[in-house]
Parts: C-alpha cells; structure tokens; sequence
C-alpha cells in the first residue's frame, strides 16, 4: 500500500472513465447512449491524449459494440465498453456469445429505465434482466464503489477459473452524473492487483488455424453450458478472494454482502445500489427512536450469493427487500424471488417484503422508507410472510 | 447522524448551475468533507430555468436522495423570482442568497411571510464588470459562502484556479473576492 490516499472529486462515470485508465485495456469499443456516455467520452479523450494505449473502436449501435469486443477479446485482448438501458437491450443477444465463447469483457452499466415512455433516468431493470447471460453482475452504491468495481471486475472475470464476462452497474444521474469523494489508486498498485495483460489459454492468431463458435448441436451444447454453471459457481470464491485482495490494496473494506447494524437487528432492508444508502440513512434514523433494525446490501447479484442472504438474514423477523426494478406478473421482485429461493425450506428465517419502488428516477424519499417499513412490521404481525406492493406511485 | 446541509442552486440553463454546485463540491472535498452534488437533468436548454444541488457534510453519509428540503438557496438570476417558486421547500429559519442589485428593502417583499435569512449581492454587475461577461454563478458562490461559512473561501479560489485556467479563473477569482465582500 503507498502512503497518502489521494481523494478526487468525480462523478460516477468519470471514475468508471478513470479506474478503466488505470486497466488500460488493449480495446474499448462503445456506443454512446446516456447516462453512460461520459465514460465513453472520457475514455476518448484518454485515448486521444496518449495517456492510454488502447485501440478505441467508434461503432454504429451498442449490438456493434459487443460485436467488436467479443471479436478483439478472441484474440486475447483485455476489453471494455460500458452501456445503458435500451444499449444493453440491444446487446443482449450478443451477450450470450460473449459468454458462451467466454470472453472475459468488463462491461460498465449506467442502470436506467427502459422505454417505452421514454426516459433517461435510474433504474436497474436493465442489468437485472441480464441474469441468465451468463455474466457475472455486480452493483455499486457510489462513485467510489464504481471506481472500485471497475478494477475488480477485470480481476474476476479474467481468473483462469471464472473466463466470464463481468458487468457492474451503477444508477444514472444519481450516481452516474453526480459528483462525490473519490479515493483513487495509483497505476502501479493497479498493475500489482491486475497482470499486465490477460493470461490466454486459447486465441485467434494468423498464424495458427483454429475455429472459434463453430456449430454445436445435441452432440456437445449442453456440455459447454454446463461449464458456463461451474465457471459462475467458481466466481463466487473468485470474488471473495479478489475482494480480499482489493480490500488490503485500497484500505476499504469491500465484501460481497455488505451487512449494517444487523448484529442485534430484528428488522432488515435487504437492497443493492444507490438504494443501498438510503436504506442505510433510514436505519440510522429508525434506530434514534429505538428501533432493532439494520440493512443488507448486494453487491454481487450474479452468482446469487445466497448463502450469504441465509446466513445474514437468520433470526430475523421481517425483511423489507427495495428493489429498484420492474417486473410484471412475476411472484415477486426480481431480487426478492432470489432471496426467497435462497431462503425456502430454512429455519428461523424472516418473511419478505418486497417493494417494487424508484422506477425512471422516482425517488422513494427517506420518510417513504419508513413507512415500507413499518408496512412490513405490520405484515409481519399479522402473519402474512410474504408480500410484493408497488410503493411511491400515485394511486 | 450526520451533519448535513442542502444546498439549491437555481438559474437558467447557460449560467453555469451545474458548475456552481460542483465546484462548491470540489471545495468541500479539498477541506475533508463530504459531498454528494448533482443538477436536476431534464430537457434543459438556454435559458429555462434549471437547479443543481450539493448536500455536504464534514462526515460521511449515506443518503442519496435528490433535495426537496434545502438548507439554503442560492438564486443566479434575479428574472427567477417572478417565475420560479425559490423558496420551495426552503426550511424553516433557512437561508437563501440572491443576485439582486436594488434595495435589500425591495428583495425582502419578495419573501414576505418566508421565515428565513435573505442576503443579495449585486452578482450580474459584478460578474460583468470583473469578469466582463454576466456569469455570475461561481460570484454567488462568494457570497454564498460569507454567509453560510459552508467552505473556506481559499478552497473555493482553489477549485475555481483549477477548473479555469489562466485570466478567466483569475477574473473569477476576483468577482469571487468582490461578492464575498459586498453580500449584504
């Protein structure tokens, strides 16, 4: 560790746009769309300006972008792009072959809501619909955590036993566009947490013949997605080292759940992103009046970490899970329907609220917190243990 | 908990709101503080009115709301008082700082019945004759913070000397000294 932290003040993106500096990754291929744009357009003028050596690629669309990365990432190049909501919709299809030909791209997503109405504001639905992609998925709270996610994100996805795509989100203008404290690091403790270039076990070369994405039908799919599942089951202890790891490094602790107030809680948020600190002010007042109740925040969405949820949601008596996402006809949010799977058959776990909140900027205010909260007591008491509303809409 | 203060910065698109709540921000953070500054984005364009907010602490915080209730409102142009409710949310006994260059007596009836500390600077006349164009969001900064004591002037000569390089900072800089003297 060197000695004096610098501090910078940044927006979101612009520490997306600096961590990804420090990467210098060989390729960037990206597509502007907001909330993400800046960190294109930073990393533009990275490039421009030689402080990088990175081969910028100006595509025609976000299904171009991923194109290209999935292309320069065959050859063996460290790849990143960042996205947003209609970008990352676009993306999807390509996605799964970033995936499935484990590419192991870094992918920034300014969170934001889907159209139709239009609108360019926050709201994860766009990286939570992403689950089943076959990518690692991690949300951060502040420009912090997305300074800090981007230099873990190529640490997971490249370890020899994850070789996934990774993508980390953080919620537009909220955090994208506004400005915070910024611890940073320093280019040679970058270059000690990540090697100097990815470690390639199999790569397009001019000079050797091989095929990549050739057809696989009922022969060998079902092998090859079958690695897909072990590799994102290795993710998980990948992370917790890389966190680890980052954690010595950078002097913040960072863990895959982050856990507050919750030793003697009889009460729990469970939630992820910008949320995450609202809920965290919301204990804060809530505890003032006396009240036994912390707050559990995801980072990693993807693996679940669902032995983490057990382990730190047991002995709790109701949990009020913020999901800011939409879904529509489901059993619950989307995150509540994981943690449920991940608590169904236990013991001495809480009954669950869910509360589909914050869609397309929607603030839930700290007194609305409140009030979800007291909503889930009330469930609670009555013995419902399982509950989804829609909360801080006109009715 | 944490010692927060909200402050609102409101002006029209082209007055440079956004710059104001970012290198008031950017001061803080040179001081140790804690910041979380944003603008109200929309469809914005010259001229109509825009806010922009910082929420600042000397220790850390969690909440990431956008502001409803400000501390303090920071009004960049004078011509938004008779379209723009500024005082909205304003909390009680708070404070809110005008570009204004008549009476105090004259801006005081504007808020008639708002339970709060009125300050004006002439910030347009400053902004025009310092710095020569009528920019006079970072002059308002000056003024803002005689008043509130939110950051120490020297970290806001700073921050401005950094993002403007050369003559233009340095005019501010002196706009800055000039609003910070006169606010009354």
């Amino acid at each position: 560790m060197s000695g004096v932290r610098q501090v910078v003040g940044m927006t979101g993106d612009e520490a997306v746009a600096h961590a990804a500096k420090l990467v210098n990754p060989d390729v960037v291929a990206a597509y502007p769309i907001t909330p993400q744009t800046i960190i294109a357009e930073r990393y533009s003028d990275f490039v421009n300006n030689g402080e990088v050596d990175t081969s910028f690629i100006s595509v025609e669309s976000e299904h171009s972008a991923m194109s290209a990365c999935v292309g320069a990432s065959l050859t063996g190049a460290r790849v990143f792009t960042a996205t947003a909501s209609a970008g990352l919709a676009l993306m999807y299809e390509i996605l799964y072959v970033a995936s499935g030909m484990r590419c192991p791209i870094v992918l920034a997503v300014a969170n934001r809501a889907f159209s139709a109405p239009i609108n360019i504001h926050g709201e994860c639905t766009d990286q939570l619909v992403c689950r089943d992609a076959s990518w690692v998925s991690l949300f951060g709270e502040s420009a912090q955590e997305a300074y800090d996610e981007t230099i873990l994100s190529f640490k997971i996805a490249e370890h020899p036993d994850v070789m996934l795509p990774a993508m980390f989100g953080i919620e537009g203008f909220i955090v994208t566009h506004a400005l915070e404290r910024v611890e940073t690091l320093s280019k040679q403790q970058v270059d000690d947490f990540i090697p100097a270039s990815r470690i390639v076990r199999d790569r397009f070369c001019p000079d050797e013949n091989k095929t990549f994405g050739s057809l696989v039908l009922q022969d060998y799919y079902m092998e090859i997605k079958r690695q897909q599942e072990e590799a994102m089951q290795n993710a998980y202890k990948v992370t917790e080292d890389a966190m680890q790891e980052f954690s010595e490094l950078s002097g913040r602790k960072m863990e895959i759940t982050e856990k507050y107030q919750l030793e003697d809680a009889d009460y729990a948020f469970v939630s992820y992103g910008a949320t995450a600190g609202n809920a965290k002010a919301v204990v804060d007042r809530l505890r003032a009046k006396g009240e036994k109740v912390g707050a559990l925040k995801i980072r990693l969405f993807r693996p679940f970490p669902s032995m983490d949820m057990f382990q730190a949601l047991s002995g709790i008596k109701a949990a009020t899970i913020l999901d800011r996402s939409a879904t529509f006809g489901s059993p619950g949010t989307i995150v509540q329907t994981d943690i449920a799977s991940a608590l169904y058959g236990k013991e001495n776990v809480p009954s669950l609220h869910g509360y589909i909140n914050g869609l397309g900027g929607r603030v839930l205010t700290l007194p609305e917190i409140e009030e979800v909260y007291e909503m889930s007591k009330e469930y609670n008491n009555i013995g419902i243990n399982s509950t989804t509303d829609w909360v801080g809409y006109r009715k | 908990m944490a010692e927060i203060t909200d402050v609102r910065i409101n002006g029209r698109g082209g007055q440079g709101a956004v710059t104001a709540s970012r290198l008031l921000a950017e001061a803080a953070i040179l001081e140790g503080q804690y910041v979380h500054a944003f603008p109200n984005f929309g469809p914005e364009r010259a001229g109509a009115p825009v806010t922009s907010y910082a929420r600042i602490s000397p220790e850390p915080f969690y909440e990431k709301t956008e502001v409803y209730e400000p501390h303090i409102v920071v009004v960049i142009d004078p011509t938004l008082l008779d379209d723009v409710p500024v005082v909205e949310g304003l909390r009680d006994g708070g404070t809110i700082v005008v570009n204004y260059d008549g009476e105090k007596d004259s801006l005081v009836k504007y808020f008639e019945g708002v339970h709060a500390n009125i300050y004006k600077v002439a910030g347009s006349i400053i902004a025009t004759e310092e710095i020569g164009r009528n920019v006079p969001n970072l002059v308002m900064l000056g003024a803002l913070i005689k008043v509130t004591k939110l950051v120490e002037i020297e970290s806001l000569k700073k921050v401005t000397l950094n993002r403007f390089k050369g003559v233009l900072g340095e005019k501010n800089v002196v706009a800055i000294n000039r609003a910070f003297e006169e606010v009354e």
